[in-house]
C-alpha cells in the first residue's frame, strides 16, 4: 500500500545550546547566525579513495558530493567563519589521492572566510596545504568546539566524532536518520562526509554523553530536521 | 516439441551392467538407452523425464559405461554433475553408489560444496575423482584456480541436473559462462542437460552448447514419456463453524486458517504428507495451527530455510526413516531430492504457476504408473480461481512459458575477475568465448569493454583509481595483450565473494531465559536459526511472532543476534508477510482470465465462488479474456479506481505508481493505491470515471504505453527498490564485499553504505555500467516492467470503464487489504515528519 502525503513542516528548527540559537539544516551543518559561524563534523574527505588503495572501488565522486553539498551551504549563509571538527580527512594521506580539480574546490571555498580545521582521530594533523588554522579545540562564547565529545558534563560542548544517527518507529514503520543529538548543555553533529555511516545514539558508545537520556534528536529528513524525544527512539 | 528419438536397436550394455538390471528385473529405458547412444556418437542432449523416470541413471550411465570400458590409467576426472542444491549433490551420490555397489565397480564419486573440509578440497584438486559432484558457485571457484587447465583437460562429460531451475537465473548466468570456459579447457567434453518437463525446451537445448558467431547450436533432445496423470483435488470449503452452519470462504487474506481441519484429516489419511507452503511466514502459521489440531500427536514436522542446519537435518533424517506423517515445508524441498514414500503433496495457498505446481506434485510418488496425488488449499476466492486454472493446466500438462533473460552483467564483472585469478588473459579471446555462452550472445564489445574496465579501477569517468587498478598489462612479451590480477590479495578477494546468490540481511535469532539481558558467556541461548533483518526491524520489544515452531517474545538486539524469550501468550503477532515471492505467471493468468470470462467453466468452481461471480456479473461487469475493467465508484469520502489486470503484485504495484503519477498531474488527487495479485485500488479525492466521461482525463491516455518512459525513470531515480537492488548488484559485481578475511560485515552494515555508495554513484555518473546493470535487474524483477509493457499493449483500445454508486463484488477482496499491508517505503518521508507533528509542542518549549 502507498499513501500520498503533503509535507508542511518546512520550516528550519532553532535549537539553543547554553543559549546559543543554532539554525540546524537538513543537509547536517548547525549555523550560528550571531556569529555567522558554519559548523561541519566528519567530512571524511577521500574515504573512497582509501577503500580503493584496498581494492575497493568505491566511486571516487564522494569528496565531490561533500564539497558539493557545503559549497550550497556555504553560498546560502555566506559564514564568516567555518568550523570542521575533526575527521575532515579521512587518514593521512587523503590530500595526496584528492583529484587536483576537488583539491581546487576546496581552496576555493576557503577562500575570503575563517577556516578552522580541528584535529580528528582520523587526521591528528590536518594537511596544511589548504591553508586554514588547525587546533585541537577552539573556545568561542560560552562554547567549546572539539572532535571527540566527553563524559558529561560538558556544558557548551560542540562535537563531532560519533556519527549520530537515530531510528524511530511511526505507525508501525521503522525510521533511522542520521541526527543531531543534544540537550540543551551540548550538541554533538551528525556526520557530513557522503560515505560516513551513523552509530545509533542508544548505542554504548554514547554511554556518560546524556545521563538519564535527557536529550533529543534532531532527525534530518530530505527538507526538514525533526526533533524527537530521546525516550521514543529504538535502538539498532 | 520435437518428438522422441526413433527406437534402434538397442546399444549393448557392458556385462556388468546388464547383469544387474537383469537381476532386479529391470529393463533399462528407451531414454537411458536413447542417452547412451548419443554418448557413442559424442553429441551433446538434452533429457526431458517426469519425476521417477530414472532421469539420474539416465544422465550418469554413458559415464559408468565409459569408464568401465575405458578405465583410465590414472586419477583424473571425467565426469561433472552440476546441481542447484547441495543437498541435491549429496543425494544423488548416494543414489549411484547404491548400483555401483551391487555391480561390484570401483569407481571414485566425490561431493565438493561449502561444507567440503579444506584438506579434501586441496586433495581433489591434486587427485581428483572420476565423478565429481558440485554447485555452479564450486565449478566457478574451480576455474578460478591456475591449474584449471589441467584439471580439467580429461573432463569427458558434464552433466547438469535441474537445468530448468537453473537455467533462467543469474545462477544460470555464472553457470552458462563455467561451460564457455570448460568448453575451452575441455573441447571434448560433451553436455548431458538433465530437466522436468517445460514449454520450450529449445531454450534449454541451446543453453547447452557452445553457440557459433551466426545462427545457432542446439543439443540433440530426448523426451522420456509422461507418468500418469495426477490426481488432484481443490480444498473448496471450510468445516462447518461451531453454530453448524457452512464455512464461508474468505474474501481475502492468505492464512487458509479456515481450511486447516481438512489439512488435517488429509494427514490423518495418509501415510506421509508434504505441505507445501509459498513463504517461511505461513510455514510457521501452519505448522502451529496444525498442532493446535493435533488430538492425535501424529508427527508433524517443520522445515524451512531459515531454520538452524541442526534442526533442518534431523527433519530430512525423520523423514527418509519415513517416522514423520507431514512435514511442513517452503520450496527449500522443491526440488528433486529423494524424500521417500510421500503419497500426497498439499499446496497450501496459491499455486502462482503451472510448473510450479507440477514440480511440487511430483514429490508425491516415485513411480511412474501410479497417479501422484495432490491437495490444492486456496486461502481465498481468487484463489479459488487460480487454483481450478492450475489443475486444469496440470492434468493438461501445460507449462509456463520462460521470459527470455540476457546474461547479467554483474555477474559478468564477477566472472571476469576470476578468468584473471586463474590465467591472464587477453580481452579479445575472453570476449568470444563470453559471446558463445547462450545468455551473452548479444553482449556488445562495449559493454564487454566497460566491465573490463569496471574490474579493473571502477570504471569511472574520473581517473584516480589507476594506480590501485586490481588487473595490470602481463606484459611479458612484446604486444602481450593480456590483463593478469595485480595482487594475491584481489585472488583472495574474489574467492571470497564468489556466487550470486545474496540472501536479505539476515539476524541470528537466540532463546535467552526470560529477564536475562544476554546469553552467559555466549552458552545461555540456544540458537534457533536467522530471520530477516528487515522483520526484526518492524518488531518493538515485548511483540511476539511464530518462529522455529515456538510462540516467542522478541526482547531485544545484541550485536548481530535477536534475543527471544518463549511467550506466554496464545496470540502471536503474525508476521506481515503478504502474498508470496513468486508473482502469478502470465500462463496462469490468462487462464483465469478466460475461466472468468466463459461462465462455461464455472461448473467446477465451489457454489460460493460462482454466487460471487453472478453478483459481480449482475452488479458490474466480467473481466473479459483480452480487455481491462475498470470500475469507479464513491466510498467514504473518496473515490475509488479498480482494475482487473492479474499480472501480479509486482507489475500492479509498479503499475499502481505509475498511475497515481499521472492521476496527480491530471489534478485526480490520488491519495493512495494497494495491489494485490489480481487487481490494483487508487483512491483519489476527484471520480476518475466522471473525469473520464468529461474528457478531462480519458482512461484510454491514463493507461497509454508512454508511461513506461520519463515516468518510470522519474519513480525509479527515488526508489527504495532501486537501492535495494543496486546493493545485490554491488555485491555480484565485487564493488562491496560480502566479508572480509577475518572480520565479517552485518548485514546492516552493508544495506547502509550500498544505499550511500548508490545516492553518490547515480548522482555524478548516472550512466556507470553497474547502475544499468541495476536498472536492467530492477525492471525484470521487482518492477516486471516487461509485464505491465505487455499488459498495456494487450489493452490498448479495450479499457471498460464501469462507473458504480458502490463497491463491486469483485473489488471486495483488494479494498479488504487497505489498512493490512504495509504503508510503501516511499513514503518514509511525510511519516517522518508525523513523527514532529505529535512532538511540536516539545520541540519549540526547548528552544
Amino acid at each position: 500500500m502507498y499513501e500520498v502525503k503533503d509535507i508542511h513542516l518546512e520550516t528550519q528548527p532553532a535549537l539553543a545550546v547554553c543559549g546559543v540559537a543554532f539554525d540546524l539544516t537538513p543537509e547536517g551543518a548547525a549555523w550560528w547566525p550571531a556569529e555567522r559561524l558554519l559548523v561541519v563534523a566528519d567530512l571524511h574527505l577521500e574515504k573512497g579513495s582509501a577503500y580503493a588503495a584496498r581494492g575497493i572501488a568505491l566511486p571516487p565522486w564522494d569528496t565531490r558530493a561533500t564539497l558539493a553539498r557545503l559549497e550550497n551551504l556555504i553560498a546560502r549563509f555566506r559564514p564568516r567563519m567555518v568550523v570542521a571538527l575533526g575527521d575532515s580527512f579521512h587518514d593521512a594521506s587523503a590530500d595526496s589521492r584528492m583529484a587536483p580539480e576537488d583539491a581546487a574546490h576546496l581552496a576555493r571555498l576557503m577562500r575570503g572566510r575563517d577556516w578552522i580545521w580541528i584535529s580528528g582521530n582520523h587526521d591528528p594533523a590536518p594537511p596544511p596545504q589548504f591553508g586554514g588554522t588547525i587546533v585541537a579545540e577552539l573556545d568561542l562564547g560560552p562554547l567549546t568546539f572539539r572532535h571527540e565529545p566527553r563524559p558529561a558534563p560538558a556544558t557548551g560542548e560542540i562535537a563531532g566524532h560519533l556519527h549520530p544517527c537515530a531510528a524511530v518507529r511511526v505507525r508501525g514503520r521503522r525510521l533511522r536518520r542520521r541526527c543531531y543529538a543534544s540537550d540543551g548543555t551540548r550538541m554533538v553533529l551528525p556526520a557530513f562526509g557522503a560515505y560516513a555511516g551513523g552509530l545509533n545514539v542508544l548505542d554504548r558508545a554514547w554511554d556518560g554523553l546524556f545521563p538519564g537520556l535527557d536529550f533529543h534528536a534532531w532527525m534530518m529528513g530530505g527538507r526538514t530536521v525533526v526533533p524527537v524525544a530521546a525516550r521514543r527512539l529504538e535502538g539498532d | 516439441m520435437t518428438a522422441p528419438l526413433p527406437v534402434q536397436a538397442p546399444a549393448a550394455l557392458p556385462p556388468a551392467f546388464a547383469r544387474w538390471f537383469a537381476a532386479r528385473g529391470w529393463r533399462p529405458r528407451a531414454h537411458q538407452l536413447a542417452l547412451l547412444d548419443l554418448a557413442r556418437a559424442q553429441k551433446s542432449a538434452l533429457l526431458i523425464a517426469p519425476t521417477g523416470a530414472g532421469k539420474t541413471l539416465a544422465g550418469f550411465l554413458p559415464s559408468l559405461v565409459d569408464l568401465v570400458e575405458n578405465p583410465p590409467p590414472a586419477p583424473a576426472l571425467h565426469t561433472l554433475y552440476i546441481s542447484p542444491l547441495k543437498a541435491l549433490a549429496v543425494d544423488v551420490k548416494r543414489n549411484l553408489e547404491i548400483p555401483l555397489a551391487e555391480m561390484g565397480l570401483d569407481i571414485a564419486i566425490e561431493t565438493r560444496t561449502g561444507d567440503t573440509p579444506q584438506n579434501r578440497r586441496l586433495r581433489q584438486r591434486h587427485t581428483p575423482p572420476s565423478i565429481l559432484m558440485t554447485t555452479p558457485e564450486q565449478l566457478a571457484l574451480l576455474l578460478s584456480y591456475p591449474d584449471a587447465p589441467k584439471f580439467f583437460a580429461s573432463l569427458a562429460c558434464i552433466v547438469l541436473d535441474e537445468l530448468h531451475a537453473l537455467a533462467n537465473s543469474k545462477r544460470g548466468d555464472l553457470l552458462s559462462l563455467g561451460l564457455a570456459r570448460l568448453a575451452r579447457l575441455a573441447p571434448a567434453a560433451r553436455r548431458v542437460g538433465l530437466s522436468a518437463t517445460v514449454a520450450e525446451p529449445e531454450a534449454l537445448r541451446r543453453y547447452l552448447m557452445p553457440q557459433p558467431l551466426e545462427g545457432e547450436s542446439l543439443a540433440e533432445i530426448v523426451v522420456a514419456p509422461p507418468g500418469a496423470l495426477p490426481e488432484i483435488s481443490i480444498v473448496a470449503t471450510g468445516l462447518p463453524d461451531e453454530e453448524g452452519g457452512e464455512a464461508r470462504i474468505p474474501w481475502s487474506g492468505h492464512s487458509a486458517r479456515h481450511a486447516l481441519p481438512a489439512v488435517y484429516e488429509a494427514i490423518r489419511q495418509n501415510r506421509i504428507v508434504l505441505v507445501f507452503v509459498n513463504t517461511r511466514s505461513q510455514a510457521e502459521f501452519v505448522f502451529q495451527e496444525l498442532w493446535r489440531l493435533n488430538d492425535d500427536a501424529l508427527p508433524i514436522a517443520l522445515h524451512h530455510g531459515s531454520l538452524a542446519a541442526e534442526a533442518r537435518r534431523k527433519v530430512e533424517a525423520a523423514m527418509s526413516a519415513g517416522s514423520l506423517r507431514a512435514v511442513v515445508c517452503t520450496s527449500t524441498l522443491d526440488l528433486g531430492i529423494d524424500w521417500g514414500e510421500v503419497d500426497l503433496v498439499v499446496n497450501m495457498g496459491a499455486p502462482k504457476g503451472a510448473s510450479r505446481l507440477l514440480q511440487r506434485i511430483g514429490r508425491a510418488n516415485h513411480r511412474l504408473d501410479e497417479p501422484s496425488r495432490a491437495l490444492l488449499v486456496p486461502a481465498n476466492r481468487f484463489e479459488v480461481l487460480e487454483c481450478e486454472a492450475a489443475r486444469a493446466a496440470a492434468l493438461e500438462g501445460a507449462q509456463d512459458g520462460m521470459v527470455a533473460r540476457e546474461g547479467a552483467l554483474d555477474v559478468l564483472a564477477q566472472h571476469i575477475l576470476g578468468c584473471a585469478c586463474s590465467q591472464p588473459f587477453d580481452p579479445d579471446g575472453l570476449f568470444a568465448e563470453v559471446c558463445s555462452a547462450a545468455p551473452y550472445r548479444a553482449l556488445t564489445r562495449g559493454d564487454f569493454d566497460k566491465l573490463v574496465d569496471f574490474v579493473a579501477t571502477g570504471g569511472y569517468a574520473l581517473k584516480t583509481y589507476d594506480r590501485f587498478a586490481r588487473l595490470r598489462p602481463n606484459a611479458k612479451l612484446e604486444g602481450d595483450m593480456r590483463l593478469r590480477a595485480a595482487s594475491p590479495s584481489v585472488v583472495q578477494q574474489y574467492r571470497m565473494n564468489v556466487g550470486t546468490i545474496v540472501e536479505a540481511p539476515m539476524l541470528k535469532v537466540r532463546m535467552i531465559k526470560r529477564g536475562g539481558r544476554r546469553p552467559v558467556g555466549g552458552m545461555g541461548g540456544r540458537y534457533l536459526g536467522e530471520i530477516e533483518e528487515y522483520f526484526i526491524d518492524q518488531l518493538s520489544p515485548g511483540d511476539t511472532f511464530l518462529f522455529a515452531g515456538h510462540i516467542l517474545r522478541f526482547e531485544g538486539l545484541a550485536e548481530t543476534e535477536a534475543l527471544v524469550t518463549k511467550s506466554q501468550s496464545g496470540e502471536p503477532m503474525i508476521p506481515s508477510y503478504y502474498g508470496g515471492k513468486f508473482p502469478l505467471s502470465t500462463y496462469l493468468a490468462s487462464r483465469v482470465r478466460r475461466m472468468l470470462a466463459h461462465k462455461a467453466e464455472w461448473v467446477h468452481l465451489p457454489p460460493q465462488v460462482r454466487e460471487w461471480l453472478e453478483m459481480q456479473s449482475w452488479r458490474s461487469l466480467l473481466p473479459g479474456e483480452d480487455n481491462l475493467l475498470v470500475e469507479c465508484f464513491p466510498r467514504g469520502d473518496k473515490f475509488y479506481l479498480v482494475c482487473y489486470p492479474f499480472e501480479g503484485r509486482l507489475a500492479h504495484q509498479t503499475l499502481g505508481m505509475l498511475l497515481t503519477r499521472r492521476l496527480d498531474r491530471a489534478g485526480a488527487r490520488p491519495m493512495g493505491f494497494v495491489a494485490s495479485e489480481y487487481s490494483l485500488a487508487i483512491w483519489c479525492l476527484r471520480d476518475p470515471g466522471l473525469m473520464h466521461e468529461r474528457h478531462e482525463l480519458p482512461l484510454g491516455e491514463l493507461f497509454a504505453e508512454d508511461m513506461l518512459g520519463d515516468d518510470l525513470d522519474a519513480w525509479l531515480a527515488e526508489s527504495s527498490l532501486l537501492k535495494r537492488t543496486f546493493r545485490d548488484c554491488a555485491i555480484i559485481a565485487g564493488l562491496i564485499e560480502r566479508r572480509y578475511p577475518g572480520h565479517e560485515k552485518s548485514g546492516r552494515q552493508v544495506t547502509f553504505s550500498s544505499d550511500l555508495i548508490y545516492n553518490v554513484l547515480r548522482e555524478h555518473e548516472p550512466d556507470h555500467i553497474l547502475l544499468r546493470a541495476t536498472y536492467i535487474d530492477a525492471a525484470t524483477g521487482l518492477l516486471d516492467v516487461g509485464r505491465v509493457a505487455a499488459m498495456l499493449k494487450r489493452i490498448k483500445g479495450r479499457i471498460v470503464l464501469k462507473r458504480l454508486d458502490r463497491v463491486s463484488p469483485l473489488a471486495v477482496p483488494v479494498l479488504l487489504d487497505i489498512g493490512k499491508v504495509q504503508v510503501d517505503g516511499e513514503a518514509s518521508e511525510a511519516l517522518l515528519s508525523e513523527a514532529a507533528d505529535k512532538l511540536i509542542e516539545e520541540a519549540t518549549r526547548l528552544v
